[in-house]
């Protein structure tokens, strides 16, 4: 007896079938056949385990076949790991667009995000953000780019200045908290409010991302149980723009060490 | 007083006694750091009050900004 999960729910069979005889036992005249995260043409004996997706064109799939379609290149493990976990993030700016972005695409459980501002013409140099939402907060532009990106994860979006005073009540029983603030002095009370109010949790700011130095200069280092990323640096200034390769670079640097954070590895 | 600065060894000038002293000598008594005093996070309300001992290990992370 075998067991092969079909469009997302298990069958099973006495004898391996080949895998065209599957489709055309349940999802005749699909067009695309997705055998273990990969399009396949061909016809191979199928084996206990194999996960087969079948989608006829043009139809939108359910929900559970959808999602795990999205997560098919995902390395196998991270997803379970991920759909858990409660992401925080401080700021919707260059810094925490692109890391909400790139979360969701990752399929992350939850996400808190927190900004006051609203979407400019400035911003969209770097900032993931359309020409149709200039004028609008980012907390709702970005909820409404995160369920287009990824409907499965869950926002939870909170239009507020943080300060000393509400920051416990958002980011205190998060997983990890991405700081992604402008300001130098809002990054450190951000990281000295959340070492003393909520000392769990495990957070990664950036400092040093303007500019366009070399991409290999920004680095994630550990800084206490926290982490820095950037390269400590490179301060926006008159001459020194933010511009969207560099606080990309970072961002991803935060995007990721989120990612380290989650799966449990080890220190940079 | 030798202690170490960010993974260095350091020698604090005599005047210096707390951590807000030792920011200050090093231009850094603002509002844009983080201070890490022997492997813990130290609450900005006690540099003025948290003394350093001969062979401290300090990590001081000063942002700059940008986002």
């Amino acid at each position: 007896m075998i067991r092969i999960k079909v469009n997302e729910r298990f069958v099973e069979f006495k004898e391996p079938p080949k895998l065209m005889e599957v489709r055309a036992r349940f999802k005749p005249g699909s067009d695309l056949t997705i055998l273990n995260g990969f399009p396949t043409q061909e016809n191979p004996v199928l084996r206990d385990g194999d996960n087969i997706i079948f989608i006829r064109k043009g139809a939108m799939p359910s929900r559970e076949e959808l999602e795990s379609l999205m997560m098919a290149r995902h390395t196998p493990g991270v997803h379970d790991a991920v759909k858990k976990a409660r992401v925080g993030i401080a700021g919707l700016g260059g810094l925490g667009s692109a890391v909400a972005v790139a979360l969701a695409r990752l399929g992350v459980g939850e996400m808190v995000i927190v900004d006051f501002d609203i979407v400019e013409p400035s911003n969209l140099n770097r900032q993931q953000y359309f020409i149709d939402q200039i004028g609008r907060p980012k907390t709702e532009a970005m909820e409404e780019n995160l369920r287009r990106i990824n409907p499965y994860v869950k926002v939870s979006s909170h239009r507020e200045v943080l300060t000393e005073q509400n920051i416990p009540q958002y980011f205190c029983r998060v997983n990890a908290l991405v700081e992604a603030f402008d300001t130098a002095e809002s990054k450190a009370m951000l990281l000295n409010t959340m070492a003393e109010r909520c000392p769990d949790v495990p957070v990664v700011t950036a400092s040093g991302v303007a500019g366009h130095g070399p991409s290999n200069s920004i680095k994630t280092v550990p800084f206490g149980k926290y982490f820095i990323v950037g390269d400590q640096e490179t301060e926006a200034a008159t001459g020194m723009g933010l511009m969207a390769p560099r606080v990309g670079i970072a961002a991803h640097h935060q995007a990721n060490c989120v990612l380290r954070i989650l799966l449990g590895e080890p220190e940079e | 007083m030798k202690i170490s600065v960010n993974g260095e060894a350091f020698e604090a000038a005599p005047e210096v006694r707390t951590v807000g002293e030792l920011l200050c000598s090093l231009g850094l008594c603002d509002q844009r750091v983080a201070v890490e005093y022997n492997r813990t996070i130290l609450p900005k309300n006690s540099y003025a009050e948290t003394k350093i001992s001969e062979g401290d290990a300090l990590e001081i992370l000063s942002f700059v900004g940008g986002g």
